[in-house]
């Protein structure tokens, strides 16, 4: 049982990462009709958004320390960030342990303006191509951005640890009346999972609760129309671009703690994530959140030592399994709706 | 006089024989040498370099190319000479290989066995590299061997921990000074009985391919002989960063140690995973639990951070052994780059400096000579104390590192404590108990 609860916890944790990159994908499918393979990139800068941050509020200063040497010998340099100055040291030392969380404000930003840069400058170009255009595109623009991050940062993994008032586990065992001890997990964790429910949730309020994604949705829907009734769609749809790209980039910037960002890690979830779309329904966000949740609880499951010792290698293929057997019986999708990409 | 009588089928049998010469790859074509491929002239010689430039370890292949070019350097009489001095060997006098500059090229192995073959079959064929080396994957290494042993050109590996490399999949023309799975698996038993005690149920995440299973079969097999039992063994996909699902049960499953047969990014993902679910401050029966990293790399180290504190491990070299040898490297490479070497840029550094000794001691740059030279050399000052390149499979037997993670790092490189020097004696095993065939040495042409 406490197995079962945990994959389930684990499930829940993964498909939420699943959900809000499905997510942003199929915002830009949906307003803008492109298959955008630079998603899992955006994903990945919103991660160096952190490492960034973390950088600049470790900017320091040299002092040499004659007490202590280095590897070849020499006195000692010591870096001592330049915000112990201004701040005083246990504060300045508490900025840089909350730097994930202060990524948060430094990230939307900036990738609401990537986004918006990436759409005005090139995807629009590629509107009226064919969609193996697009995905060609797109698939060179992830890798020309994976290019510069691994020139810049290397190809190594940089460490960016959650503050230490979420390192440790949840004793969830203990809460729910059985054994301490039996199903742990970690706290940030569990922060993410509840931080991809509050971003799902205000981007679907968003658009269903304001004029803007009233209007966003009417494109969706028929952007002809909406075009007709002298509504500068284009404009909007744009916006939306940035706004998914910050969604993507969220989740980076969140991500961070659980796996140490490297160049690479986009490219990780890109395929996994057009899967959950494809399952989920091409052009419906409440079914990629749906197909992120699903997909992520059935990859836990399969890792599972018992069913790996049953069924050799489902661990890898589970996921592309489930989306044979979800799209031979619902063609469209779990929550796909009839027209969207069919001609 | 003689008349020269061309004919339409002499002159078609003609253009035939010049076309498939020329379509020939060079190192077959016997034209400029003395009886084996890529013969160098007068003047110079030319190494190939072969590292991981783009992909997941190109940070080890870029350290590994900083080696390689202050290796060269000494070679040839530049720089402060590094372990030219402490070298057992006195044949190399720093004024190049057999009296030629070293010159050298560089590919990329992409760490893709195929690309790895394409860049070394472009050096050989298209450079007229003597010697290749370098490299960060054991599959990338296999690979690479067999290619210069069908070319007839030496490889001296680079990073390759896996036991297939000298074992099963060994060759004639292929050596390699790195250590192994079986020797960490050697080295690290007794440690973790002192340690940890011989009663400890270990449970082993492996990541899928050849050289996670030799080093789970080799830890398994030295843990088990001193009592521990295997719980589990579960295979991890190579591309797996989140590692939560499969370190999630570990707790329950009755274990108290986990043993992490992984390297590079997944060794970081899956020990930071392990970390995360309160593994290291976790019990289980009656005692603490326990992680094991086998293979340990100071640059992965600091990509996991805080978390391999006081976490055991092996390693083939470390920038702060005492040695000469280690301290001349050290001293060489940080003033040049301004950081310590790696493991990786010890091992392709020694291996240069290994083959260019050969080659001078044999006085000859032919392959078969060299391999000679090599075989059973006994040496010393090199950062690992004696060691001997074992004639039998070309694998060196040195002494080997037991780390682990530095609970109180004086700097940013100081990650890693060394906790045991293991003798190679210990070490040593029986070349046949891998298999394979060394098979004969090929000097090409």
């Amino acid at each position: 049982m406490d197995q079962i609860i945990l994959q389930i916890l684990n499930g829940l944790d993964k498909g939420s990462a699943y959900a809000l990159i499905a997510l942003g994908l199929t915002l830009i499918f949906g307003t803008l009709g492109v298959v955008n393979f630079a998603h899992g990139a955006l994903f990945m800068l919103g991660a160096f958004c952190t490492v960034t941050l973390s950088r600049i509020l470790g900017l320091s200063k040299e002092v040499i320390d004659e007490t202590r040497t280095d590897f070849l010998g020499n006195p000692l340099k010591v870096d001592v960030p330049y915000i112990y100055d201004w701040f005083g040291e246990s504060a300045g030392a508490a900025i840089i342990d909350w730097a994930v969380p202060l990524s948060i404000l430094f990230s939307i930003p900036i990738m609401i303006a990537i986004g918006v840069a990436m759409e005005r400058g090139l995807i629009k170009h590629f509107y009226k191509r064919p969609h193996a255009d697009q995905i060609l595109v797109t698939f060179g623009l992830a890798i020309v951005l994976q290019e510069i991050i691994k020139y810049y940062f290397g190809a190594n993994q940089i460490p960016a640890p959650a503050p230490d008032a979420f390192i440790g586990s949840f004793d969830f065992g203990a809460a729910i009346g059985m054994d301490p001890g039996a199903i742990i997990y970690p706290y940030w964790r569990i922060v993410y999972f509840f931080f991809a429910m509050i971003l799902i949730a205000a981007v679907f309020a968003f658009l269903q609760f304001t004029t803007f994604g009233m209007v966003v949705r009417a494109g969706m829907a028929d952007r002809e129309t909406v075009g007709l009734l002298g509504i500068n769609i284009d404009r909007r749809f744009t916006i939306m671009f940035g706004i998914a790209a910050a969604v993507a980039g969220l989740a980076g910037v969140m991500y961070t703690p659980i796996v140490s960002p490297n160049y690479h890690m986009g490219m990780d979830f890109l395929v996994i994530s057009f899967v959950v779309v494809v399952v989920g329904g091409m052009g419906s966000l409440p079914g990629a959140v749906l197909a992120g949740f699903v997909l992520g609880i059935l990859e836990s499951f399969a890792s599972m030592r018992e069913v790996i010792e049953f069924l050799p290698g489902i661990n890898q293929v589970v996921i592309y399994l489930a989306a044979i057997i979800i799209l031979l019986t619902r063609p469209r999708g779990l929550l796909g709706r009839k027209g969207v990409m069919e001609d | 006089m003689s008349k020269l009588n061309i004919t339409r089928r002499g002159a078609l049998k003609a253009g035939a024989a010049a076309g498939g010469a020329l379509a020939l790859p060079t190192y077959l074509r016997a034209d400029g040498h003395a009886g084996f491929t890529n013969a160098p002239g007068d003047s110079s010689v030319t190494l190939g370099f072969n590292v991981p430039q783009t992909g997941p370890y190109a940070d080890e292949g870029a350290d590994e190319l900083r080696a390689f070019e202050l290796a060269v350097e000494h070679l040839n009489g530049e720089g402060d000479g590094g372990m030219l001095s402490t070298f057992s060997s006195k044949a190399l006098d720093g004024a190049g290989i057999l009296g030629r500059k070293v010159e050298y090229v560089t590919g990329d192995t992409q760490t893709k066995p195929d690309a790895a073959r394409a860049s070394a079959r472009s050096m050989i064929e298209k450079d007229g590299a003597i010697m290749v080396s370098g490299g960060s994957s054991s599959g990338v290494a296999v690979a690479v061997q067999a290619l210069c042993q069908e070319a007839g050109i030496i490889f001296m590996a680079g990073l390759t921990h896996s036991n297939d490399t000298t074992g099963k999949d060994k060759k004639a023309n292929g050596f390699r000074h790195f250590f192994n799975s079986y020797m960490s698996g050697a080295a690290l038993a007794p440690i973790l009985a002192n340690n940890y005690g011989t009663d400890r149920k270990a449970y082993h995440l492996t990541a899928d391919y050849n050289w996670g299973y030799t080093t789970e079969e080799a830890v398994r097999t030295s843990t088990e002989a001193m009592g521990w039992e295997t719980v589990a063994a579960v295979k991890t996909p190579l591309a797996q960063t989140d590692f939560s699902s499969y370190v999630a049960p570990v707790l329950n499953s009755g274990a108290d140690v986990l043993v992490l047969n992984h390297y590079g990014g997944n060794m970081v993902n899956s020990l930071t995973s392990a970390v995360q679910f309160g593994l290291r401050a976790a019990e289980a029966n009656g005692k603490n639990f326990e992680i094991i990293v086998p293979l340990y790399s100071r640059l992965m180290a600091k990509g996991a951070g805080e978390n391999v504190k006081g976490i055991f491990g092996s390693t083939n070299w470390h920038w702060s052994l005492p040695d000469a040898g280690s301290m001349a490297f050290t001293r060489s490479f940080g003033t040049k780059y301004g950081f310590p070497p790696s493991q990786a840029a010890h091992t392709c550094y020694v291996q240069t400096l290994l083959y260019a000794d050969a080659v001078t001691r044999a006085g000859s740059f032919n392959p078969c000579a060299v391999a000679e030279a090599l075989e059973d050399f006994e040496f010393d000052g090199l950062g690992n104390g004696k060691t001997l390149y074992r004639g039998e499979d070309h694998q060196c037997f040195k002494d080997v590192l037991v780390v682990k993670g530095k609970e109180n790092p004086d700097n940013e490189f100081d990650l890693l404590e060394i906790v045991e020097v293991t003798p190679a004696a210990q070490v040593t095993y029986d070349a046949s108990i891998f298999g394979g065939e060394l098979g004969t040495c090929n000097p090409g042409a």
